[in-house]
């Protein structure tokens, strides 16, 4: 599998993404600088890190999902590549519209960093084959704008599509439906606020997001 | 007259004793300098005079008594002096590391005070050529019934975790206290750690004459004039007013500044580098132009002004020199290396320029407008300043307290309950989740496990630091010789007690005005304190901060030398927690038990005793503290534990409420203790979890069940539980609290 991870400026968990990919995979993932036109070919996963893109100044994710470098991530996904977007990855995702609805301040107003625990509620797609149906995962969390929005029609159709990939146990920050990760139409893309890549080794984070790059690596 | 004459007539025009008495400086020092300098200075060189003496980057007050710090030993790679302390924690790699304090600016205006706390002690790491990897904070607020207490700790705990949490460092530990007497000057003590190789280290010293001068990072604006000079005063009513001084943060370009400099430093350009921090581009060009030379003999700096990228138009000399504007760095590049620099700044997207040469000439000269604004010998501004002995009288020994003086005490078990609630005590989660902890995927242990140390790992190893902050401000006011020696072997213990191999120190002294006498005596017995322990324990002083005239009309804080200490781990396999007691493991002591109640939290809270009558503090035997260290090491080394846990506040009783919390497992503590050895909080003392009592082990207790058990009293873990989270969320959102 060959996998890339587009760094904005702004961006820290890049090289988080780095060493969960490289651990996952076996392979050095392309550490792409959001300047760098055109993507290489033959990637099949693109990773959207966690960080704060441009600072989040504007809206968290708002000018990152304007930049010259998502036309090429949009291609990449309507080609039926695969793209994982992470935290503020998420939010750059929703902004793109490769995502449906948008992330708000945490209903508690306050940053909440902590291991949280999560359903896995689609056990059937590329980034979650590894685990079990509604097994119960402990990925950490961190951030300050993880509280998921959409219309209703958006969330019955996230629902009944069974687009919806992970949801909060105890939700930590209003998410609608108690979202933490939803899939696109056709289950290639999938952002989430909780850091699968936070959770590898030894790590205070666990180690329950080892299976979600395994997953993606049996996928491909 | 022209435009250009009439803007530079005020900067040029020599200036008076009343004018200089405006910037801080007093009658003995102006005649230092006007002799020195062999006429009157102008505007802008007055101006640099005063940053420069102030007491804040001269440590005027403070310089001869911090000699004393023992700050060498084989691991030891710098000492103070630059820009932060560095040790050699093997296989060619260092950990570089330094405190700072943002009091005054946090007090005035928190968000931003305490977030540019968070980067300029994050500027200090990263200018040495490390990659900040972990940021500590030692917070102190005032009573949490003063009016301003919630809002000052809402604000300053939001500045930490904006700045830190966007520039991508896990902030990773923190001490957090409240007392009456910070209630108009609260501590904002921000630590980082950083790691580079040993081969890539970088110096403010080194600059030789004939190349380019650089400057990097964000535009200079008005924000922080003289921000240098306000922390070197108290403070009075109304400095709310002085809001302006406070400069404003900007992480994102930290993070990018952050890559950009490391990115230049794998390449080989930099000659010499300083942050501009406190009093700018005085200081950062004064301190390079100071220790530069092949062999440290100084040379000097000429800058042409015009070419500071500025972030507002019509900016004096005065002004520019003077700018505490944040996320800028100098440097001084080797010849025909501007081209490389620049296009790693481009493609960063920040300014970065030439502004001027070194020279041999050893003087700061700089033009504006193509005026000479600024034309002063070096050397003076730097070596010359000010080095006082201020006066000082030695605090009078207090008497020990007598607890059979206050009759029937209460049950043990309503006094933990009462402990573990009270504001000192309680859980700081609050806090601490709002804290990124986990970025950079190498935090093996934070706040979260409310332990004694954080761990981090060494990327790629299986190596990790060990990192606390530590200071009982109690035992300082009681006795700042027993207190200084404290806060030090206290470091010491929790590194210890996480199977780490203490190496060295940072430290922050956080003190009174030092133009009074008692207030000097404070500061001159706690480094002492400090210093004997360091040197018994050989736990050097690598950097550090002073922070004077902490006082709010006439009033000063409690002595506070906080002291943050770095250890090694050489095997992540072998280290320990106070989590992971496990049913049938025994409660075991290492150390002396002799119920010492004086300056204790048990005092203070469950005897109301106050100042004075608090009595002494628990005396501190650095050669048990050495011995007991190296009984712990070995025991989790040899993999013979299953949790360890430092006493200190609350005494053995709260240690052992606290191994049971984390580790979901109730606790039965020996009957045959009193309240005295319960609570006493005497030095040198682990509790351990452990299937079999070692060798110097005392046995006091057995986990099991679901309650802790004191004294015949059962408290369930769930309640027990309560009482210690519930307090400050509680308080922050105005539930059940009389605050």
């Amino acid at each position: 599998m060959n996998s890339a991870i587009i760094v904005f400026p702004g961006s820290n968990c890049d090289r988080d993404a780095q060493t969960a990919l490289r651990e996952a995979t076996g392979k050095e993932p392309l550490m792409i600088w959001h300047k760098e036109d055109p993507l290489p070919a033959g990637i099949d996963l693109i990773m959207v890190p966690g960080g704060f893109s441009y600072g989040d100044y504007l809206r968290c994710g708002a000018i990152a999902g304007n930049s010259p470098i998502i036309s090429q991530l949009k291609q990449h996904a309507e080609r039926g590549g695969y793209v994982l977007g992470v935290c503020n990855g998420f939010q750059i995702l929703c902004e793109t519209g490769l995502l449906p609805g948008a992330l708000i301040r945490n209903a508690g107003l306050n940053f909440v960093c902590r291991p949280e625990t999560l359903s896995v509620a689609n056990q059937d797609c590329a980034f979650t084959g590894n685990y079990q149906a509604q097994q119960q995962i402990s990925i950490p969390v961190a951030h300050h704008d993880g509280n998921f929005v959409a219309d209703n029609n958006t969330l019955a159709q996230l629902e009944g599509d069974n687009r919806i990939a992970f949801k909060y146990v105890n939700n930590p920050n209003g998410s609608a439906h108690d979202i933490a990760g939803i899939l696109s139409p056709n289950k290639r893309v999938l952002g989430m606020m909780p850091h699968p890549e936070r959770a590898i080794c030894r790590h205070e984070g666990g180690t329950d997001g080892q299976a979600l790059f395994q997953s993606v690596l049996n996928a491909i | 007259m022209t435009e250009t004459s009439s803007f530079l007539a005020p900067l040029l025009s020599p200036q008076t004793e009343a004018s200089a008495a405006e910037h801080g400086i007093n009658a003995e020092e102006w005649q230092r300098l006007i002799t020195r300098l062999g006429r009157d200075p102008n505007l802008v060189e007055l101006g640099i005079y005063s940053v420069m003496w102030s007491e804040h980057c001269s440590y005027k007050s403070s310089r001869r008594h911090l000699s004393k710090f023992p700050t060498k030993n084989d691991r030891i790679i710098q000492g103070p002096g630059e820009n932060a302390g560095v040790i050699d924690i093997g296989d060619g790699q260092a950990a570089i590391f330094k405190m700072e304090s943002h009091n005054h600016p946090s007090y005035i205006e928190p968000y931003q005070g305490a977030a540019t706390g968070v980067g300029g002690i994050l500027r200090d790491v990263f200018t040495m050529g490390a990659r900040p990897i972990a940021l500590v904070n030692a917070l102190r607020f005032g009573d949490p019934s003063h009016p301003k207490t919630r809002s000052l700790l809402a604000g300053v705990v939001a500045g930490i975790g904006g700045y830190g949490n966007c520039v991508g460092v896990p902030t990773v530990a923190g001490e957090t206290e409240f007392d009456a007497g910070y209630n108009g000057n609260i501590l904002v003590n921000a630590m980082a750690v950083g790691l580079a190789d040993q081969d890539k280290i970088f110096y403010a010293r080194g600059a030789t004459p004939g190349n380019p001068i650089f400057y990097v990072g964000s535009k200079t604006g008005r924000d922080g004039i003289h921000g240098a000079t306000m922390a070197s005063a108290e403070f009075s009513e109304g400095d709310e007013e002085k809001r302006p001084t406070v400069q404003v943060g900007d992480p994102f370009t930290e993070k990018l500044l952050i890559e950009a400099c490391l990115e230049l430093m794998a390449t080989d350009a930099i000659q010499a580098i300083q942050d501009m921090g406190a009093a700018g581009l005085t200081s950062s060009s004064v301190e390079m132009a100071d220790s530069g030379g092949e062999n440290g003999e100084g040379i000097g700096v000429e800058m042409d002004l015009d070419k500071v990228p500025q972030r507002e138009t019509g900016m004096t000399a005065y002004e520019i020199m003077l700018s505490e504007s944040q996320e800028r760095m100098l440097m001084v590049l080797k010849p025909g290396k501007v081209d490389v620099a620049k296009a790693i700044f481009d493609k960063y997207d920040l300014d970065a320029e030439v502004i001027g040469m070194t020279t041999d000439s050893g003087r700061l000269v700089l033009k504006q407008h193509g005026a000479t604004v600024c034309d002063i010998p070096v050397a003076p501004l730097a070596d010359d300043a000010p080095n006082y002995d201020r006066p000082w009288v030695a605090p009078e020994k207090r008497a020990p307290i007598d607890i059979a003086a206050h009759g029937t005490l209460e049950a043990a078990s309503r006094s933990l309950v009462k402990l573990m609630n009270c504001p000192n005590m309680a859980s700081k989660r609050w806090i601490w989740e709002q804290y990124d902890r986990h970025v950079m995927g190498d935090t093996i242990d934070s706040s979260q496990s409310q332990g004694d140390a954080a761990i981090v790992r060494v990327h790629n190893t299986q190596k990790g630091l060990a990192i606390s902050s530590d200071c009982n401000p109690h035992y300082v006011a009681a006795d700042p010789y027993e207190g200084g020696k404290q806060a030090v072997a206290e470091a010491y213990r929790n590194l210890s007690a996480v199977g780490a191999a203490p190496i060295a120190i940072t430290d922050n002294l956080n003190f009174g005005n030092p133009e009074n006498p008692e207030t000097m005596g404070y500061i001159v017995r706690a480094i002492d304190g400090m210093a004997e322990a360091c040197r018994v324990l050989d736990f050097p002083v690598v950097s550090g901060n002073v922070s004077l005239y902490n006082e709010t009309d006439g009033r000063a804080i409690p002595p506070t030398p906080v002291c943050a200490g770095v250890g090694l781990i050489s095997d992540l396999d072998k280290t320990a927690t106070l989590a992971g007691a496990k049913a049938g493991d025994k409660l075991v002591l290492i150390g002396n038990l002799k119920g010492h109640l004086g300056a204790s939290l048990y005092a203070r809270e469950c005897l109301g005793l106050k100042g004075e009558a608090l009595g002494a503090p628990p005396p501190v035997d650095l050669e048990e503290e050495r011995r007991n260290s190296v009984v712990i090491r070995d025991l989790i080394a040899q993999r013979r534990v299953n949790a360890v846990h430092d006493i200190s506040d609350g005494g053995l009783a709260c240690a052992a409420a606290e191994m049971a919390m984390a580790s979901g497992l109730g606790v039965e503590i020996d009957a045959g203790l009193g309240t005295a050895e319960l609570f006493g909080e005497d030095q040198a003392m682990y509790l351990l979890a452990t299937s079999e009592v070692p060798e110097n082990g005392r046995l006091v207790g057995v986990f099991g069940g679901d309650a802790i058990t004191i004294d015949g009293d059962a408290v369930t873990l769930a309640a027990l539980r309560a009482a210690h989270e519930d307090w400050l969320p509680n308080y922050m959102n105005q539930i059940n609290c009389d605050a």
